[in-house]
């Protein structure tokens, strides 16, 4: 991906993100995630209903990186099914473990395929992605 | 001062994060190498040469580090892994015998967290209760101190400089109200020995922790300082080899004098060593200096920092040795590796200190920490940098 599209995508998703602020009502699924290895803090609330995924919000503090992952990740799994949402995830992981990966499945989140050449910031990456984890199990 | 002392700085870098650890002078390593490649030997075992020579070096660093603090005997100085494990034994091998349910401890929501997690297990296990000074506008007044104090208050506890602000604490007229009142005063040192002069005696110190890798010295190493007669009733968190007298197979056991007896197993003698050397280099330099060149620096830091619009500093009134910052609207993690792009290190986070966010009001800064190697032309760099932080995303991201 072109390098300045890519810091066009990542800067609009953190500065105006998607999902940003926790709501208080039923049905929603709360999991923190913070980074052991860094100061990224951050609450995701999720809204499951027949399998699919209505809605996620999120709050905390954290970098560039997360918020703007938290956010892409938020526009890429509302609408989707547990199974699919399993798939995106899988496919994300790959991606930053630099293994063989179907792009065709990750959208905009292909914006940190190269993030694996960042150690400190791929865990920034995967933060959001560990909440998800937690909810389809 | 005496960069060249620093083989680091052959690279290019500025390191502002002495907070966290120092640089390491030549002479430091040449010890560790020279007792690793020429005399390696265990300490008080052997009557080889190597073994003697081991012995007498490690003690006389004992003797140095005495005289740093200026303890009354070398018996008071006990070799640690560090700070974390020096206040660790201060809590569990003396607090938790002499502290009864019912009795306070006054800290800080400003202390690292080796200076409220051991106290605050203690309070779940013997049930003493952990209080918090009131800070005004995030600093310890002798006033505050004064008013939290309880017929139950049995220590105060606090660091002597802190990690996220640099604020020094009146150490000196805490001691007295702790003499006056019966209170034991335990002192975090660890930002304070590195920077600034420490008399243990002069000050009213019962008990002071320190690490060796925050002034030069070797990672892995620290002191226990206490008063004789209080190490006396410290009891062994750790037990084994080196500081028994005797024991039999009925379980009598008879432990060593002080100080040996609180040293368990093969210290770490080559740190110890090293430590020695560097002693002598910061005594030479001379602590008072250390002290005048970092707040110089730390002014400076200041001064220029507020020229720049969008940067927010967090303790610019407050005299020492880091300056907190942020750039306005920017997570502190992103200008941290905004920074590293050119080779200029500090820290981003709460600093250890993760209960002072709810006296800050600001959960997350960055930390500039200066050291005597550091230079006004390093700040000149940094300031530089921020300046032209509108480009922070194209770099970071």
């Amino acid at each position: 991906m072109d390098p300045i599209l890519r810091r066009e995508i990542i800067l609009d998703h953190y500065q105006n993100p998607h999902g940003h602020g926790l709501v208080d009502e039923d049905g929603y699924i709360k999991i923190n995630t913070n980074n052991e290895s860094c100061i990224d803090n951050l609450d995701i609330m999720y809204k499951i209903v027949d399998d699919v995924i209505q809605d996620i919000r999120f709050d905390g503090d954290a970098c560039a990186i997360s918020t703007s992952a938290t956010s892409i990740m938020i526009s890429s799994l509302i609408g989707k099914t547990r199974k699919e949402a399993a798939l995106i995830l899988e496919e994300y992981e790959k991606m930053l473990n630099e293994e063989n990966y179907d792009s065709e499945v990750l959208g905009e989140l292909n914006v940190y395929e190269d993030i694996y050449k960042q150690p400190n910031r791929k865990k920034c990456a995967l933060l959001p992605f560990e909440s998800l984890r937690r909810i389809l199990k | 001062m005496n960069r060249e002392d620093f083989p680091i700085f052959q690279e290019e870098l500025i390191y502002f994060d002495n907070g966290a650890t120092t640089l390491k002078p030549q002479c430091m390593i040449d010890a560790m190498v020279e007792y690793y490649s020429k005399y390696t030997a265990n300490a008080h075992r052997g009557d080889y040469d190597n073994s003697l020579k081991v012995d007498l070096l490690y003690e006389e660093v004992r003797d140095k580090v005495r005289d740093l603090i200026h303890a009354k005997s070398s018996k008071e100085i006990i070799f640690t892994s560090g700070t974390t494990d020096s206040l660790n034994r201060i809590v569990f091998g003396y607090m938790r015998y002499r502290l009864q349910p019912g009795d306070e401890v006054l800290i800080t929501k400003a202390e690292h967290a080796s200076n409220i997690l051991p106290w605050q297990l203690l309070e779940k296990e013997i049930g003493i209760y952990v209080r918090y000074i009131p800070l005004d506008r995030h600093l310890v007044t002798v006033e505050n101190v004064m008013n939290s104090i309880t017929p139950k208050t049995k220590v105060i506890s606090l660091a002597q400089i802190t990690n996220v602000l640099g604020d020094e604490r009146p150490i000196k007229e805490i001691g007295k109200i702790c003499r006056d009142h019966g209170i034991c005063l335990v002192v975090d040192g660890a930002q304070s020995v590195p920077h600034i002069p420490v008399n243990v005696d002069e000050l009213g110190i019962d008990f002071l922790a320190f690490s060796a890798h925050k002034m030069l010295g070797p990672t892995g190493l620290g002191v226990l300082y206490g008063k004789e007669e209080l190490l006396e009733e410290l009891r062994p968190t750790v037990v084994g080899g080196g500081m028994n007298a005797t024991f039999d197979s009925e379980g009598n056991l008879e432990y060593k004098s002080l100080p040996s007896r609180l040293e368990a197993g093969t210290p770490h003698i080559a740190g110890v060593i090293g430590f020695g050397k560097v002693l002598d280099y910061l005594m030479s330099i001379g602590m008072e200096n250390i002290s005048k060149h970092e707040k110089m620096l730390k002014e400076y830091c200041v001064s220029e920092l507020q020229k720049i619009p969008n940067i927010l500093v967090y303790n610019a009134d407050i005299p020492g040795s880091n300056v907190a910052f942020n750039i306005d609207q920017v997570f502190s993690q992103d200008t941290a590796v905004y920074l590293n792009h050119y080779h200029i290190c500090v820290r981003a986070g709460n600093h250890c200190a993760k209960i002072l966010k709810e006296d800050l009001l600001v959960k997350n800064t960055c930390r500039a920490s200066f050291y005597f190697y550091n230079t006004k032309e390093e700040i000149d760099q940094m300031v530089k940098v921020l300046k032209a932080s509108e480009n922070i995303f194209k770099i970071v991201l």
